[in-house]
């Protein structure tokens, strides 16, 4: 009995030594991997926009592995889980990524309505969220939201960025007093977002704002724009998303409002929201997230080292520089960056821990010389983060649909942060009330 | 006057679009009993497949009224194709099972249609262009300021669904189809017990409803762009056919006027007042304000138990 006990351990300490053998290769492996995971909408309602964007950063990502050996020499790699841009998936795609392979660097949920069911688990989780140009925008308070990044933009610097253009179209913000703009929004939290900074740029320039949901998905508009039609606003600004965009435009073209007249948010200005109406969406505006309508030198790079090669996530090299992918390669190029900062910090060469990508994300210093060198310097102005300021920049521009693609029609605009910043402050300090959270004091940090 | 009058005419327009979609449900529902779940799936798939068929043909033929000839025809050989799939798979092993079989069975339909038409097809926004002309029209000008607003392609669409509606009620009223479709409707086991064969009217109605998909695909592909929100478009259909009646094809564009009419308007007048964007959950409640006297819709066929 003692010999079978004796054997019996004696073949679970080989089977163990074995198991280990065999596991251990891969675990060394993981660990000298940096994960980046990647929630996606490749399938649903906003498949057209979810793609491209989808296919950006998976390219940077690749691009970096093929041209820099990775960062430092850690490799990337990456898993995509779809959400289909339900948040109930979101959360499920979240849940499953944030652990795996030595913790989710970061997540860029691509969504607004999964960043809120989640910016709530991540301090817990101590995993940061990124949302470039959409999400919460008074998350940009670092001193209340550590872990949330609403890195470039928010949908606060977004609508005074496109009132300064309007207003620079009618000759001067004097111009707008006594006149009248219309917001046709999604009816979401997404589409909501916007009115709090519009009703204060109305307040402060004395222009009427005209609130009209559509009901999402936003497939039947015609009370909108007959509305529309009925008030004759100046401009129409448009919060909308997948199919309100293109649907929005046509009834546009069938109620005659003029498209060079309607400013839509950088999430209805992509190529998939006007192509297929041509001619009819000549004139139509958007707002870009930086530059992201131009062409630099990451365009190329990806082109040569993933496309060339045969390695390209998209059917096609021409999507290679539209925007919406363009957006998907800056959210990873932030991501790169942010690791590598943090790598500086914490040890080059090996892989950082999704808290110690937060501290990168928190002191990003990218300034337009490395822009240069990383291939963005005419697609972005220089980014700067610190404990107070999670969004680092708010420049953008304007793009403009000339029939067959985007051109940029307007210089660089930078948010009026006199306008934004107590709407900010007044969002995080409500949050953190609600909470009960106690700010960070940044002058500390 | 003028903006209430195009507020009006508006939404005939768009109530007639509905109809289009309702029709589809009607013909299940005369057919089978079974509130068919699968309809709005059915457009999806339907004017996917005119988009990307459209789209080959018209490169392949250098002619774009060649090509969508052809892929009007293609589309309407795939949509039998899918009734006969769905008749064979689904269908044929749930006969004289209880009707929320059926019904569950038909939410099945949609989640494989939504998942495989965009495997097969693609998820991206595809053009369908039968050359329907956008540019607006402004009448009586000088009777309103700024003229009376009128689409063309919404006219256009009123005629195409006006045609369907009549050639719909033709079948059904005057031909042994429509006669056998009525009587699996009724019951299935006296249908198949005087020789009616069900598994093939399954197919013929079905197929008549995948038709009728494919016309509404293609109009409101033409209006919006081919992509996944258009399996969306039947909901703003459900309140058509519970108001109209789901045993009635006229009932369906009597019910797409009033709904479409009652959505343009309360948006427009009443929306202001309560923060705007009423219109979905306003034609509902128009549509359970009729039910509560008319419980089998306008034209629906009353239901008579005896005791």
């Amino acid at each position: 009995m003692q010999n079978r006990i004796a054997q019996g351990i004696r073949g679970l300490a080989v089977a163990g030594t074995m198991a280990f053998a065999l596991t251990a290769p891969s675990i060394a492996a993981a660990q000298a991997e940096q994960f980046i995971p990647l929630l996606v909408y490749r399938t649903g309602s906003f498949a057209p926009l979810g793609i491209p964007w989808a296919n950006g950063k998976l390219d940077y990502l690749k691009m970096v592995n093929e041209r820099d050996g990775g960062v430092n020499g850690v490799k990337l790699s990456y898993e995509e889980c779809e959400t289909a841009y339900n948040t109930d998936r979101g959360v499920e795609c979240y849940e499953r990524l944030k652990a795996k392979n030595g913790g989710g660097s970061l997540f860029d949920t691509q969504s607004t309505g999964i960043t809120y069911a989640v910016m709530d688990k991540a301090p817990l989780d101590k995993v940061p969220v990124m949302t470039m140009g959409y999400g919460r925008s008074d998350s940009a308070d670092g001193s209340v939201f550590p872990w949330s990044f609403p890195m470039l933009g928010t949908y606060w610097t977004a609508s005074d960025i496109i009132v300064q253009d309007i207003a620079k179209k009618m000759g001067g913000a004097d111009k707008l007093k006594g006149k009248k703009l219309a917001l046709v929004y999604h009816d979401s939290p997404y589409g909501k977002e916007p009115i709090p900074a519009l009703q204060a740029l109305a307040q402060k320039y004395g222009f009427e704002l005209m609130a009209l949901p559509v009901v999402a998905p936003g497939v039947e508009q015609k009370a909108t724009w007959l509305q529309i039609r009925k008030e004759r606003p100046e401009y129409v600004i448009l919060w909308a998303a997948g199919i309100m965009t293109p649907t929005a435009i046509r009834e546009a073209q069938a109620t005659g409002f003029p498209r060079d007249k309607m400013y839509g948010i950088w999430w209805a200005g992509s190529e998939s929201d006007v192509k297929d109406i041509g001619a009819a969406a000549k004139g139509y505006n958007a707002i870009a997230i930086q530059g992201s309508a131009d062409r630099g030198k990451a365009h190329d790079d990806i082109l040569k080292h993933v496309y060339d090669k045969d390695q390209g996530s998209a059917n096609s090299r021409d999507e290679v520089g539209t925007v919406a992918h363009t957006r998907g390669m800056m959210i990873q190029m932030l991501t790169v960056e942010a690791i590598r900062t943090a790598q500086e910090k914490y040890g080059k060469g090996k892989p950082v821990t999704p808290e110690q990508v937060r501290w990168g994300l928190e002191n990003l210093d990218i300034t337009q010389a490395r822009l240069d060198e990383l291939g963005f310097g005419n697609l972005m102005r220089p980014v700067k983060t610190s404990c107070a300021d999670h969004m680092g920049s708010s420049w953008a521009r304007i793009i403009t649909w000339n029939g067959q693609k985007y051109e940029t029609t307007s210089d660089w605009y930078e948010a009026d942060m006199s306008v934004v910043n107590p709407l900010v402050k007044a969002g995080a300090e409500k949050y953190a009330k609600e909470k009960g959270l106690t700010p960070r004091d940044c002058s500390k940090e | 006057m003028g903006f209430f009058l195009e507020t009006f005419l508006g939404g005939l327009m768009t109530g007639l679009l509905y109809a289009l979609i309702g029709l589809g449900f009607v013909l299940i529902f005369k057919a089978s009993g079974v509130f068919n779940f699968a309809q709005g799936a059915m457009v999806l798939v339907a004017a996917l497949a005119m988009a990307r068929f459209s789209g080959w043909a018209t490169e392949a033929l250098g002619s774009m009224v060649l090509g969508n000839v052809l892929a009007f025809l293609m589309s309407v050989a795939f949509m039998i194709a899918v009734a006969i799939v769905i008749e064979r798979l689904v269908l044929r092993h749930l006969v004289n099972q209880e009707l929320t079989t059926l019904l569950m069975a038909t939410l099945g339909i949609t989640y494989v249609l939504d998942g495989l038409g965009q495997m097969v097809f693609g998820s991206s926004v595809y053009t369908i262009d039968v050359g329907m002309p956008k540019e607006p029209l402004f009448l009586f000008e000088g009777v309103f300021e700024g003229g009376m607003l009128i689409n063309p392609d919404d006219l256009i669409a009123a005629g195409v669904a006006a045609t369907l509606v009549a050639t719909l009620a033709l079948l059904f009223q005057y031909t042994k189809v429509g006669r056998a479709l009525r009587a699996v409707a009724d019951d299935h086991q006296a249908a198949q017990s005087v020789g009616i064969p069900l598994g093939r009217i399954w197919v013929v109605v079905w197929a008549v409803a995948g038709i009728v998909a494919l016309v509404a695909g293609i109009v409101w592909g033409s209006k919006l762009g081919v992509q996944f929100s258009l399996s969306t478009v039947a909901l703003r259909a459900l309140p058509v056919v519970i108001l109209g009646g789901l045993t009635s094809v006229p009932g369906a564009i009597i019910g797409g006027l009033i709904i479409g009419v009652g959505e343009k308007v309360s948006e427009v007048y009443l929306g202001p007042f309560v923060g705007g964007g009423i219109e979905v959950w306003f034609a509902y409640v128009l549509a359970l304000v009729f039910l509560l006297f008319r419980p089998e819709g306008l034209f629906g066929e009353k239901h008579i138990d005896r005791v």
